[in-house]
């Protein structure tokens, strides 16, 4: 779709995943520091999302699978950091931070799945 | 011993019932499900409005899979001891249901033209959902009442 982003996306998705991750296992609630890192996620995702929107609105189609599983896909991406995020101001415990790493590893792993099913390769 | 072990685990005292399906390693259970529930879930409205009739085997039973998600988010959120049962019942159902059309796709693919969030064990969703109805089941199983 648009290859650059999809890896952004992915090692930003990583990278939180494994800073809330410390964060849980040392026992600490997320901070606002955190809930930066979230809302850059984020805004990365709301970005891919209408990419993926203007490309699909232009006529090009996935190749690698359906155009269903594809949007499916796309849309819970940008779904997945906030729902966590929301999560976590809520649970102020190590398990609000546990819950946002596993949110945004869910991100990088769609970031994966995105790419093969718009086709593979060439974005 | 009991006391340390469910201090751990993040289960407040027995006083607040209706939360302690949801607290702790609860509340991340619960997020699964939800993200679950809205993947599967856009996937089989688009798929069941547009495309019924290509593969309405593997439509209807990923519209199923995004049936029994939702109705777990739903136990995990209302809480209480009929809430945690209905929840194992339906997490069990959730596990025979992946490995049920986890092997019926891998043994005779023919009658999947196209494919369900179940298929292949749920490789497409990197094997999770095999993993979040045993996990279901284990919190669950440790949240019963105490005493």
């Amino acid at each position: 779709m648009f290859t650059p982003l999809t890896i952004g996306l992915g090692a930003a998705a990583l990278a939180l995943a494994l800073w809330c991750g410390i964060a849980a296992l040392r026992g600490e609630p997320t901070k606002d520091r955190h809930f930066v890192g979230m809302a850059v996620v984020t805004a990365l995702a709301v970005i891919q999302l209408a990419i993926g929107l203007f490309r699909l609105g232009a006529g090009d189609r996935p190749s690698g699978d359906t155009t269903a599983v594809f949007v499916s896909y796309l849309v819970t991406v940008p779904a997945c950091v906030p729902l966590v995020a929301i999560v976590s101001l809520g649970e102020r415990s190590r398990w609000g931070s546990a819950t946002v790493a596993a949110g945004a590893l869910v991100t990088a792993a769609l970031q994966l799945r995105l790419h093969e099913v718009w086709g593979g390769g060439g974005g | 011993m009991a006391e340390s072990l469910i201090g751990t685990t993040g289960v407040p005292p027995a006083g607040d019932e209706r939360r302690r399906l949801r607290s702790g390693p609860g509340m991340l259970l619960l997020t699964l499900y939800v993200i679950f529930t809205i993947g599967a879930g856009s996937r089989s409205i688009y798929q069941l409005a547009t495309r019924f009739e290509e593969a309405p085997l593997a439509y209807l039973l990923s519209a199923a899979a995004a049936l029994v998600y939702a109705f777990i988010t739903a136990t995990l959120v209302w809480g209480g001891e009929t809430a945690r049962r209905l929840g194992l019942a339906a997490c069990v159902l959730e596990l025979i249901g992946v490995l049920t059309v986890g092997t019926w796709t891998v043994v005779d693919p023919g009658a999947f033209p196209d494919a369900t969030v179940w298929s292949g064990y749920g490789m497409g969703y990197l094997f999770l959902p095999l993993v979040v109805p045993v996990t279901g089941l284990l919190w669950l199983r440790r949240a019963r009442p105490r005493g």
